[in-house]
């Protein structure tokens, strides 16, 4: 039924194809609304307008890009390794009791490195968390997808008992721990920007987001630039090759995951400690999964899941907007969003594929006038 | 007498409870005995449970809405289908989407519609699959014993319920003793062999599909029409993941899968029963402990402490034909 296709040049492999899958996402996701009796033009108008017509729907839909740039780069790293992370939504979730423990108890350290052992907190307490799926998957043979769907579950009673009968605020109705002291939070931009004398609008984008940047390029100096990225990817791409040229699969598999878990930690820096200056129920809110849609559209690579971060915060903080301008499309139009992209950029990357490679064929072929 | 009777009321409640599993636990089943993993049991729960209240809120017919579920259920697993065979899509990623769009197209439509946040109205009981009483429940309900098991237990399910626990028998004679469950088996273990006996792959596997689509469509129908008589958004509220953890629990095997969705069922009963109540040295009961004991015991056997769950060897793989 199919001959081999033939390999496509590199600018429809890097660029033509991953856009053909996102326009179609889009495309559909238009039709969605046009079924629901409204226009999509206009709702493309007030998404944009909600998320980037001023300096606050800006500094929101920034403050949303850092979570997904944490959960995209945690999934992303997996994905080279050949694994599948479910987890990350699990693994922020429990990174944030990291972040909240140690802002409730070690207060005794000067200044903001409170803040920052905080960061670290989160990101030990995310890859711990990973650490047993990671195990599981490298030595016990059992797949790292199941493992990690349960485990978001055993995160979410976790933090529930330890919210409601632990780290609750006595004499407080709320599932909620006491605000935090100011060494630990992380400083949002704003409040940066006013030392100054630069006026910003009250927004949580904070520094968390540096810390995002940063994170991805340390990502891309990991994966392509040092000798354990070239095994992660050797595994990723054969780990029977991977074997034989004296990288141990096993071995990989859980450095990677435990790296994955620490990254998805991120989310509490920017969400627990840069916002809610709290620990909440759910703050992780279904972010982990949206790191899969942002890894899959931005192809696993650092610059494509800034871009992807960026466009699923402008789809978040617009949505918000856009269900207040058109109450017909609640905020769930972005979660069919976030499923298409990951229908098409994901599970039918290669349906345009077959297209276009007949079509440049056919076009190469024609002699050269 | 009185620990019988609370026993018969949790574990009623247990049968009740596990349903919705039972029958998403075999559709996963059917799915990945085909080689075709399917976590996208939640995501086609929801749809079969906003087809089924959304058609039955229009049409006022339980049976109306009973179709619809099922077919609407049926059509997202052969998107599914389509991605996994034809498209040798990452069939992990495919159900991650399906999980995805089910969750916010069925809030999303809900609310556009009836403007309730995603909510259907409540059906009136006529539009209900309501609880059948067995012949002279009442009657042998009052013997010692078998009276209460016959009453509590037996009797007062609905028709899907009593659907449910007839696809038990029904799928395991269905793929052990028929040709067409052997074949089936075979694709899920090695693809090549079954093409080479010149039967085809593709189309075994699309049929594993549509009746894996069909059984968790009645899930969904169940959770709207028979337990709750509306639809609410996320209303499957992760059952399609426990039905995944019950169906590697159960080894991927019918009466197994049974017995597990009814532990886990059970465990959910404990678990609503235990909420606030002190017990003596424990104190309260934490029952974020029982809920996630489902996970944690698919956690458990999954590391190999209790013997192995090895699922079919060629599930998630797809089938590319020699050429």
């Amino acid at each position: 039924m199919s001959a081999p296709l033939k390999p496509l040049p590199v600018w429809a492999d890097v660029a033509l194809i991953p856009l053909m899958n996102v326009v179609a996402a889009f495309v559909i996701s238009g039709f969605v609304v046009l079924a629901i009796g409204e226009n999509p033009l206009e709702a493309v108008q007030s998404l944009v307008l909600g998320a980037l017509g001023d300096l606050e729907g800006i500094g929101y839909t920034l403050f949303y890009a850092t979570s997904f740039i944490f959960t995209g780069l945690s999934v992303a790293i997996c994905f080279h390794a050949g694994l599948f992370n479910i987890g990350t939504e699990g693994q922020a979730y429990i990174g944030g009791l990291g972040a909240a423990l140690v802002a409730l108890h070690f207060g005794f350290l000067p200044g903001y490195t409170l803040a920052i052992a905080a960061i670290i907190g989160a990101a030990v307490f995310g890859a711990a968390f990973a650490a047993i799926p990671a195990y599981l998957q490298a030595y016990r043979d059992s797949h790292i997808v199941i493992t990690t769907i349960m485990f978001n579950y055993i995160a979410s009673a976790i933090m529930g008992y330890v919210l409601v009968n632990v780290l609750r605020k006595p004499g407080q109705m709320n599932a909620e721990t006491e605000p935090f002291r100011d060494t630990a939070l992380v400083p949002q931009f704003h409040d940066i920007l006013a030392h100054f004398g630069i006026t910003w609008p009250v927004t949580p984008f904070n520094l968390s987001f540096i810390l995002a940047l940063l994170c991805c390029l340390a990502v891309w100096l990991l994966i392509w630039r040092t000798r354990f990225g070239y095994e992660i990817r050797t595994v990723g791409a054969n780990p029977t090759a991977a074997v034989y040229g004296g990288i141990s699969p096993a071995r990989v598999t859980v450095i990677t995951t435990l790296l994955s878990g620490a990254l998805a930690g991120g989310v509490a820096a920017n969400v627990i400690l840069g916002d809610q200056h709290r620990l909440i129920l759910e703050f992780v809110g279904g972010f982990g999964f949206v790191g899969i849609a942002v890894a899959l559209m931005g192809r696993a690579h650092p610059v494509g899941i800034i871009l992807a971060a960026i466009l699923f915060g402008v789809l978040y903080q617009g949505g918000q907007a856009l269900s207040i301008d058109m109450p017909k499309i609640s905020r769930d139009m972005i979660v069919v969003i976030q499923g298409l992209v990951v229908l098409f950029a994901g599970a039918l990357e290669h349906m345009f594929r077959r297209p276009v490679a007949t079509l440049l064929a056919r076009r190469t072929t024609q002699p050269p006038i | 007498m009185e620990g019988f009777d609370a026993f018969i009321v949790v574990f009623a409640s247990g049968m009740r409870l596990a349903i919705p599993l039972i029958l998403a636990c075999l559709a996963g089943l059917w799915s990945e005995r085909s080689g075709i993993v399917d976590i996208g049991l939640e995501g086609k729960i929801l749809v079969g449970a906003f087809a089924s209240a959304a058609v039955a809120t229009f049409t006022g017919s339980m049976w109306l809405g009973l179709v619809a579920g099922v077919a609407a259920a049926i059509v997202v697993s052969l998107i599914h289908g389509y991605a996994s065979i034809d498209q040798r899509a990452n069939q992990i990623v495919s159900g991650t989407a399906i999980n995805m769009v089910a969750d916010g197209l069925t809030a999303l439509i809900g609310n556009a519609i009836w403007s309730q946040g995603g909510r259907t109205p409540q059906l009136p009981e006529t539009a209900q699959f309501r609880e059948i009483a067995l012949p002279f429940a009442r009657q042998i309900g009052a013997a010692p014993i078998i009276g209460p098991i016959y009453e509590g237990l037996i009797s007062g399910h609905n028709l899907i319920g009593y659907i449910a626990f007839a696809m038990v028998p029904i799928t395991y004679w269905a793929l052990y003793s028929t040709r067409f469950g052997l074949r089936l088996r075979a694709v899920g273990e090695n693809p090549a062999a079954v093409d080479t006996a010149g039967i085809s792959v593709r189309g075994l596997r699309y049929r594993a599909v549509v009746i894996c689509g069909a059984l968790v469509g009645l899930s969904g129908v169940y959770l709207a029409l028979g337990q709750t008589g509306y639809f609410q958004p996320h209303m499957s509220a992760g059952r399609g993941f426990i039905a995944l953890a019950a169906l590697v629990f159960a080894k991927w095997r019918p009466w197994p899968a049974l017995a597990t969705c009814l532990l886990f069922g059970c465990l959910d009963a404990v678990a609503i029963r235990l909420q606030g109540v002190e017990l003596p040295i424990i104190g309260p009961v934490p029952v974020q402990a029982i809920e996630a004991l489902p996970y944690i015991l698919t956690v458990v056997l999954l590391a190999g402490f209790i013997g192995k769950a090895i699922p079919p060897r060629a599930s998630g793989i797809p089938y590319v034909k020699e050429r």
